[in-house]
């Protein structure tokens, strides 16, 4: 064993970059779910970006297009979620299960010509001097442009949610859609906004893995992130910090059981794989012990006439 | 009861029809069960590859189905079955964990025939094992390897703690040791033949543990991407050539050439020549391939690696000759004697050198 091997510095850097995907992805479900709606297909929106991004990152040439191409592909591929469940009031488990299906077929039939190819790079920031600092240079001032969006995005979520009016009317709509109906706020249409949000943040999330991290294209290349994201914004208790906590948390313990196995650890392989897993479960549901309660219409269907 | 006697015949009338498939009045259907998308860049586009040989050998005499993506488990099961009931003559399994399956779905239909790459179980008359000695790849591979690092840490990114995986960890090392004595092995499992973030995942973090060599067995080129982000690292294609990444970082790879092995088994079935054989072919027998090794590998080195690659083929050397020992130091192989098959087919300990347990 040598632990000396693994150098933390590096090793926050990557759990950063690791954890970006699901950080874009829960954020976007977490206003989603504070609107009042759950949205089950996140895999599905996710995978659609990857394959947007990625498809038109290559034909211009440009990630940052193809990042927008994501959020663009995302939010389309939501607004049929939005279509059966706020329109024709369909059952949103069952609508939300299907738009993963279909998105993951679909981006599969997208991607035939994109296998193998390289897409172009994005570059990291250059933050000129900034990077130097020793310790915190790598870690805060090394990083691609969208890593910063998704904490910009967490923070953005966080104060509308807290200080804003549009937040309140959000989670009014979220808490109770009768009330907020009684009040005059057109309730389909401020879902509507939010899942469309919620499928523009998943998308760049997506196309984050397909651009960024790995970056190539391959079926089925979200591999479940969609689902862990899901779960984390339920044990982080519809809180965007705790969102962004547990997304660091998952990403940094998935980096390091990989870094524990390099310098050859005594612990079995198994128990470091499922390590990830159970500790941001714990952790997480320790921290919601303050009682927070799901948003009290969450996963109901609304029309102005019950 | 009724519906007894209406499924015997059901299961009567297709035993006569594939019969009749047999006899040539219809052609030859050959099916494949990929474990990955055929877009993979490795293990399962070089199958692929295969049974593209396969049509252009037999042109309308065959017909090929393949189905992708198919998990290894009961799902694979399902999709044999369909393709037998299909009307399959011949079914090519290529994952080691379709062993079972392969097996179970023979046993129900004995006049069709199964080839099933990487495995050892043929339960049945019906059932066909083949595979590639990839641990002569690895050879070279680790000879390179070890040659060329400077930082003397390779790193080497592991699927399955299966015999397969483990003969190439052991035979890459022997070799890699061989060309440099100082060399020490950093070795992943993550669980996987194919996930590309995952993949790149492990890669990073070999990368930054010093490792300025990646060796993988699993298919996809995101190790490549990753080595070629870091710059100064050399990565090496698996199972097809991923030439995408040549020069630099990919400087050579280890080839799986199936086409021969489908287009004889192919014609076996044609002509009615089929038997149950286990097939373990390797350089010299033109499975198993060595892709081009660049520019990026100083001369010298090159011209070691293929007159190793020469020995291997022509049989005048045994990737694991003596002496070596065992991990914990037991004595495994004496002077000059080289390892029999079937320890090197049920091998599941590392030599002398390599640290880490192997998961169990």
């Amino acid at each position: 064993m040598d632990l000396s091997a693994i150098n933390p510095i590096l090793l926050v850097a990557a759990l950063m970059s690791a954890a970006t995907p699901i950080l874009l992805a829960a954020t976007g479900e977490l206003v989603v779910e504070r609107a009042g709606v759950l949205n089950l297909g996140v895999e599905g929106m996710m995978i659609i970006g990857a394959i947007c991004g990625f498809a038109i990152a290559v034909e211009t040439g440009s990630p940052t297009i193809g990042f927008v191409a994501a959020a663009v592909g995302g939010a389309l591929l939501s607004l049929l979620f939005a279509f059966l469940t706020q329109i024709t009031l369909a059952n949103q488990v069952a609508s939300g299960l299907a738009l993963t299906l279909f998105g993951l077929g679909l981006s599969a039939l997208l991607g035939q010509g994109y296998v193998g190819i390289k897409p172009p790079r994005m570059p990291d920031i250059n933050f000129g001097p900034l990077a130097d600092i020793p310790v915190l240079g790598p870690i805060l001032f090394s990083h691609d442009p969208i890593l910063y969006v998704g904490l910009l995005i967490v923070a953005v979520v966080w104060a509308v949610l807290k200080f804003t009016r549009v937040g309140l009317v959000l989670r009014a709509v979220g808490e109770n859609h009768d009330a907020a109906h009684a009040l005059g706020y057109k309730v389909v249409r401020i879902r509507t906004l939010a899942i469309m949000f919620g499928g523009a943040c998943a998308g760049m999330g997506g196309a984050y893995i397909s651009l960024i991290r790995v970056p190539q294209w391959t079926e089925g290349m979200t591999a479940g992130v969609g689902w862990i994201a899901l779960a984390l914004v339920v044990f982080a208790s519809w809180k965007p910090w705790r969102v962004l906590l547990g997304a660091y948390l998952f990403g940094g313990i998935t980096q390091l059981q990989l870094n524990l196995q390099g310098a050859g650890v005594a612990i079995p392989v198994e128990y470091l794989a499922m390590s990830p897993y159970v500790i941001t479960i714990v952790v997480l549901v320790i921290l919601s012990a303050d009682k927070s309660a799901a948003p009290g219409s969450l996963g109901r269907t609304f029309h102005a006439s019950s | 009861m009724k519906l007894t006697t209406l499924f015997a015949s059901a299961a009567l009338a297709l035993g006569l029809a594939s019969g009749a498939w047999a006899d040539g009045h219809e052609k030859t259907k050959v099916g494949f069960v990929y474990v990955g998308p055929v877009g993979d860049g490795g293990w399962t586009f070089t199958h692929d590859q295969g049974r593209l040989a396969v049509e252009e050998e037999f042109g309308d005499a065959v017909e090929t189905v393949f189905v992708e993506n198919v998990a290894e488990g009961p799902d694979a099961e399902r999709v044999m079955t369909q393709m037998a009931l299909d009307g399959a003559d011949l079914i090519f399994t290529t994952s080691f964990g379709y062993m079972d399956a392969t097996n179970n779905v023979a046993a129900k239909f004995p006049d069709i025939k199964f080839e099933h790459a990487t495995g050892y179980k043929r339960l049945h008359p019906n059932v066909s094992t083949y595979s590639a000695r990839f641990y002569e790849g690895r050879a070279v591979q680790g000879h390179i390897a070890g040659s060329i690092t400077e930082s003397n840490i390779i790193g080497y990114i592991a699927s399955f703690p299966i015999p397969e995986v483990i003969r190439g960890i052991n035979s890459a090392y022997i070799h890699a040791k061989k060309a440099n004595p100082d060399v020490e092995f950093k070795i992943i499992w993550v669980y996987t033949w194919f996930d590309p973030a995952k993949e790149a995942d492990a890669a990073t973090a070999l990368i930054e543990q010093g490792a300025d060599v990646i060796l993988q067995h699993t298919d996809s080129t995101a190790p490549h991407a990753a080595a070629q982000e870091a710059g100064n690292v050399a990565a090496f294609g698996q199972a097809s050539d991923m030439s995408a990444y040549a020069p630099y970082p990919r400087v050579s790879a280890i080839l799986d050439l199936w086409g021969p092995y489908y287009v004889e088994r192919t014609r076996a079935v044609i002509d009615g020549t089929w038997e149950s054989v286990d097939t373990w072919n390797g350089i010299g027998d033109g499975m198993v391939g060595i892709g081009e090794i660049t520019d990026a590998v100083p001369a010298e080195v090159k011209a070691e690696a293929l007159a190793l690659k020469a020995s291997l083929a022509d049989g005048s050397y045994h990737a694991f000759t003596g002496p070596l020992n065992k991990q914990d130091g037991s004595a495994w192989l004496g002077e000059g004697e080289s390892a029999d098959d079937g320890t090197l087919a049920g091998m599941n300990f590392y030599v002398e050198g390599i640290t880490g347990d192997i998961p169990q």
